[in-house]
């Protein structure tokens, strides 16, 4: 009997009072409990309109169904079909968006957890299962793979899988891209990041991490003199915006990269780090997307009494994942929407005092079909803050653009790349993640590189052929 | 993991580490810079490339003892290995099209201009340089600056070695004298670089400055190194390290510099306290 309830199966969480004090995982994940009566909420519709929404593709009901009959390998097994990192993706996609927001029970009711369902399964898979990775017989084919982020991971993985030998090049000392420098622990556990990655290198994937394409190796020596015959660039989105307001090189202004990276990569929270990061009182994070909510919400972690969302649209409009913005609330930061900084004030000291803001409304839709929002006249106020949080976004790394002859841009510097399969306008080189999209989210970054990495292997066995 | 291939203290507080690192040896440039870290829970340390060998594959470092990260780098030894060496990054010294320079360098900053002076003297360029200490026991590289200038003047602020003064009034000196410069290159902390760009900016004379920001990836990503440079916003790794100096905000960049001073002594007594009576 499907479970008719309209509502989902809680998920159990640390409590905000007790979360805001610490850096664990928020959300604890279903017990088999849970996940069998939510996956009873499943229809298991036969047109599968949750897979449409799915970047990657995952047959959803079936491992669903799975699960609701306490087949939980039996369901990691159709998850990993299609998709490299379950364990990840199920915490960090944006389902609301995606196959929860294609969901049936969705119109009268909440959706399916899937994305809680998925992660049920990525974590009793990697608690329970003992069993080695089958090993693949080697084709004798070298890759190289730019960048251990989410893209850069899955085209590795898929390739590896394959029998290729693959080389994954990191820039930073550890390798894991946004999933170890920008996402926080309490959202996804680096230990989680980590076995992706051991599952990684027990496929033969090398890992050579301080490597700096563009700087110690070009993409054309890989290829010459270094016998790669593909190169996948998975480099991520690079350079932190900012808004060119006065007052935004101030002592206390950081980009949400800085911020992040100082606490997530460099453990700027732990008492012993090496690494520092200022005590805050009042911060200010400006944007409204997921790194928004991450930097906001490590903030008020390190001890931040007053931590501002400060956002030029509205509620609707903010682009962080619903859970984000709800676990923020919860935690109490304070959401100051439809406002706009016009400067960040100094103390006599160069250190921030205060954002001054201006009140914004909604007018017509813009291209991107949200609401644009104007200034209104004279609504200028001011936020007492001595941390500001620039989360408006970055454009891409230059670093292999500008050392890579015949490697094609858009104005902005994404890298023009195939949206089917990721090839650029160099022979043998493809390209995806944010490094082409500008910043987008995992599991779009994690399906450009598997479709990579099927275009790749579909050229490079085809070599073998002739 | 890089090997320590030799270590020697060129005072009390400076030190000169050759690394085995033939791939970065291999790229490196003067003007650029490495990043690493001293232990597997260090702190990423920007340091710009003293020198290189391309045969022998090592990289040169020299660095002041000036905080925790930097102390514990200079409590490694020869055999001791380093966890993690990231470059060559940043650009390289533009060094083309020049027939006379003067070099400006200042205290631990001429580390870096010495490669600069080195590349220079070799494609034929009339080098003339000018490094600066606060006392003598602080001098370091005079040999090495002699063998690769054309004129060499050392100045100290209190006399005690070389000619008295700042670096500043000898290179006033040389310009009145006649001497007409393609560029000067000024390295050397931030408020030296700051009156060299304001002294050349009236004599209307190219001025390259090596910045050295507080900086965390050091591959364009987290953004802590930027800079105001003519009015608009430059990232110090992948924008420079080099830039015009006559367009640079010392005055901002002074301010930024000081960011976690507080910190850095903490950390610094913290860790002296520690190794009391063992170094």
């Amino acid at each position: 009997m499907p479970n008719m309830s309209p509502k989902r199966t809680p998920m159990p969480t640390q409590s905000p009072e007790e979360r805001c004090s610490n850096f664990n995982e928020v959300a604890l994940g279903y017990s088999t409990e849970d996940a069998i009566n939510e996956a009873k909420r499943c229809l298991d519709c036969k047109n599968m309109p949750c897979v449409s929404g799915c970047p990657v593709k995952i047959h959803i009901p079936a491992f669903i169904k799975e699960v609701a009959e306490g087949n939980f390998e039996e369901a990691y097994q159709i998850i990993a079909e299609a998709s490299s990192l379950p364990a990840v993706c199920g915490r960090v996609c944006p389902q609301e968006m995606q196959c929860e927001g294609k969901c049936v029970r969705g119109i009268k009711g909440e959706s399916v957890a899937i994305g809680r369902l998925e992660r049920f399964v990525a974590d009793w898979h990697n608690k329970t299962s003992k069993e080695k990775q089958k090993l693949p017989t080697p084709n004798g084919h070298k890759v190289a793979v730019i960048g251990s982020g989410p893209a850069g991971l899955a085209c590795a993985g898929s390739l590896a899988k394959k029998g290729y030998d693959v080389t994954i090049f990191e820039a930073l000392h550890l390798a894991g891209g946004v999933l170890v420098y920008g996402i926080p622990e309490f959202r996804l556990p680096k230990s989680i990041v980590q076995k992706e990655i051991d599952g990684l290198i027990e496929l033969g994937v090398k890992i050579e991490t301080n490597f700096v394409i563009g700087k110690l190796l070009s993409i054309d020596e890989l290829m010459e003199e270094h016998g790669f015959e593909a190169i996948f660039i998975g480099s991520g989105a690079g350079l932190p915006k900012f808004m060119n307001i006065p007052g935004e090189n101030l002592k206390g202004v950081y980009s949400a990269n800085e911020f992040l990276t100082r606490i997530n990569l460099m453990k700027a929270y732990t008492p012993d780090a090496k690494t520092p990061i200022k005590e805050n009182h009042k911060v200010a994070v400006v944007g409204g997307g997921n790194v928004a909510m991450d930097a906001a919400r490590c903030a008020k972690r390190l001890g931040a009494s007053e931590v501002y969302i400060v956002y030029r649209r509205g509620e609707d409009e903010l682009p962080a994942r619903r859970e984000e913005v709800e676990h923020a609330k919860e935690e109490g930061i304070i959401f100051k929407l439809l406002t706009n900084p016009v400067r960040i004030i100094p103390d006599e000291n160069g250190f921030v005092k205060g954002i001054e803001c201006v009140q914004m409304e909604l007018g017509e839709a813009d291209e991107s079909g949200r609401r644009k929002p104007i200034e209104k006249k004279d609504s200028n106020f001011t936020i007492d803050v001595d941390c500001v949080i620039m989360s408006i976004g970055t454009s891409p790394n230059p670093l292999i653009k500008s050392t890579t002859e015949g490697l094609e841009t858009q104005k902005w510097g994404g890298i023009i790349a195939d949206s089917e399969t990721g090839l650029t306008s160099r022979k043998n080189v493809y390209a995806g993640g944010d490094a082409v999209t500008g910043a987008a989210t995992v599991i779009l970054a994690m399906g450009a590189g598997k479709s990579a990495a099927e275009a790749i292997d579909k050229d490079l066995s085809n070599k073998q052929n002739h | 993991m890089f090997e320590i291939l030799s270590k020697e203290h060129l005072n009390n507080s400076v030190v000169k580490m050759n690394i085995s690192a033939p791939l970065v040896a291999k790229k490196a440039e003067p003007g650029q810079f490495i990043i690493l870290r001293a232990s597997e829970d260090g702190e990423r340390i920007p340091l710009t490339i003293a020198d290189y060998n391309r045969e022998l594959g090592t990289v040169t470092i020299i660095f002041q003892t000036v905080g925790a990260s930097t102390r514990a780098l200079s409590r490694k030894d020869v055999g001791d290995f380093i966890p993690d060496f990231a470059g060559p990054l940043g650009h390289a010294t533009d060094c083309e099209n020049l027939k006379k320079v003067a070099i400006i360098g200042g205290g631990v900053g001429c580390a870096i201009a010495l490669p600069i002076a080195k590349k220079l003297y070799n494609m034929g360029v009339c080098v003339h340089s000018v490094t600066g200490f606060r006392s003598s026991d602080l001098v370091i590289l005079e040999d090495e600056f002699s063998a690769v200038s054309h004129e060499h003047i050392m100045v100290t602020d209190d006399g005690s070695r070389g000619e008295k003064g700042l670096v500043t009034h000898a290179l006033k000196r040389l310009i009145d004298a006649g001497n007409e410069y393609d560029a000067v290159f000024a390295i050397g902390p931030l408020v030296m670089m700051k009156f060299v760009s304001a002294l050349t900016k009236e004599y209307n004379i190219k001025t390259i400055v090596s910045m050295n920001p507080i900086m965390i990836d050091g591959t364009g990503m987290c953004g802590g190194c930027r800079l105001t440079v003519g009015g608009e916003t430059k990232f110090a790794c992948v924008d420079g390290p080099d830039f015009d100096g006559h367009l640079v905000d010392f005055d901002e960049a002074i301010d930024r510099a000081s960011m976690y001073k507080d910190f850095e002594r903490q950390a610094y007594e913290k860790d002296c306290n520690l190794f009391k009576g063992v170094d």
